[in-house]
C-alpha cells in the first residue's frame, strides 16, 4: 500500500496512520494487514492512530476487523497513540473498541505485544477469553 | 432553538456529498468552519465525527447528494449548522433507524443514534421515496 506502508520490525508489523482515511483506504489496510501477518509470520500488529484527528464508526470497526482477525492467526493487535478528544468523542459515540487492546505510545505498546507473545497463558492471554 | 433569539447566519456554504472521498472532504470543510467558530478541540471533534457518520449514510443509503454549512450565531453564541439532503429511498421508519445497533447495510448500527450524541441539535426527515434531511449542530457555549 502506497499511502499507508506497513513496516516490518522482527515478529511484529508497524502501520503509522498519517492521512485522513477514506472507507476504500480502511478496507485495504484491513486486507493487507491481515495477509501480511500469514506472509510475515507476524506475532504483533502495532497500529499508531496518534495523527488521526477523528475516528467515527467505520475506522473504528476496521480496528476491532483487524483486532479479530489477528487473534484468529494468532497475532496480538495493539492500537495506540489515541488523541484524547478521539477517546472522548469515541465513546459518546457509542463505540467502546471491546476486543481491542489499546497503549499510550509505541513504547507501551511494544511491551504489551512482547508480553503478551511471551506469555499466552498468563494475565493478557487470560482476559481475552 | 431558543424562543425569541434572532438566529444570523454568518457564512453558508454548500458541497457535494457523492463519494467517499466526499465524505474525508466533508470532514475537512467541518473542521475548518468549527475552528472559524471558535470551538476547542473536543467540540471540533465531536462535530466532525457526528459529519463523518452522517455524510457516509448520505451517500452509502441515500445515493449521495449535498452538505450545507452554515456558521450561525444567536445571540452571544456561535454553532456550526449541518444539513444533509438526498433524494435516495428514504427512511420508512426513522425511530428504528435512530436505535443503537439497527442497520440495513454492513456497519455498526451507530451512524445516526451516535451522530444524534454528538451534537446538540438533531433533525431528521424523510419518507420512503422522498429522500432524507439530516440537519444538526453544535454550540460554542
Amino acid at each position: 500500500m502506497a499511502e499507508i506502508p506497513v513496516l516490518k520490525i522482527g515478529d511484529c508489523l508497524l502501520v503509522s496512520i498519517q492521512v485522513d482515511m477514506h472507507d476504500r483506504l480502511a478496507m485495504e489496510l484491513q486486507d493487507e494487514l491481515t495477509n501480511r501477518i500469514v506472509a510475515d509470520r507476524a506475532r504483533g500488529v502495532m497500529i499508531d492512530i496518534s495523527a488521526l484527528e477523528i475516528v467515527d464508526s467505520f475506522i473504528g470497526r476496521m480496528l476491532n476487523n483487524i483486532a479479530a482477525m489477528s487473534r484468529v492467526l494468532d497475532a496480538v493487535t495493539v492500537v495506540v497513540g489515541m488523541r484524547p478528544a478521539v477517546a472522548i468523542t469515541l465513546v459518546e459515540l457509542g463505540l467502546s473498541l471491546t476486543g481491542v487492546r489499546t497503549a499510550l505510545n509505541v513504547d507501551k505498546g511494544l511491551a504489551l505485544i512482547r508480553e503478551a507473545i511471551d506469555d499466552p497463558g498468563g494475565a493478557l492471554g487470560r482476559r481475552e477469553r | 432553538m431558543t424562543q425569541g433569539a434572532h438566529l444570523v447566519v454568518e457564512k453558508d456554504e454548500t458541497m457535494a456529498v457523492r463519494t467517499s472521498d466526499d465524505v474525508v472532504r466533508v470532514r475537512q470543510a467541518v473542521r475548518a468552519r468549527a475552528i472559524e467558530a471558535g470551538f476547542g478541540i473536543v467540540d471540533q471533534t465531536k462535530l466532525v465525527t457526528a459529519a463523518s457518520e452522517i455524510a457516509r449514510n448520505t451517500v452509502d443509503y441515500g445515493g449521495g447528494d449535498t452538505l450545507r454549512i452554515e456558521i450561525v450565531r444567536e445571540g452571544t453564541r456561535r454553532g456550526v449548522q449541518l444539513t444533509f439532503s438526498d433524494s435516495g429511498p428514504g427512511i420508512a421508519d426513522i425511530s428504528t433507524a435512530m436505535t443503537d445497533g439497527c442497520t440495513t447495510g454492513s456497519g455498526l448500527g451507530l451512524g445516526l443514534s451516535g451522530a444524534k450524541r454528538l451534537s446538540n441539535e438533531f433533525s431528521i426527515e424523510s419518507s420512503p421515496g422522498r429522500g432524507t434531511t439530516v440537519t444538526l449542530a453544535r454550540w460554542k457555549l
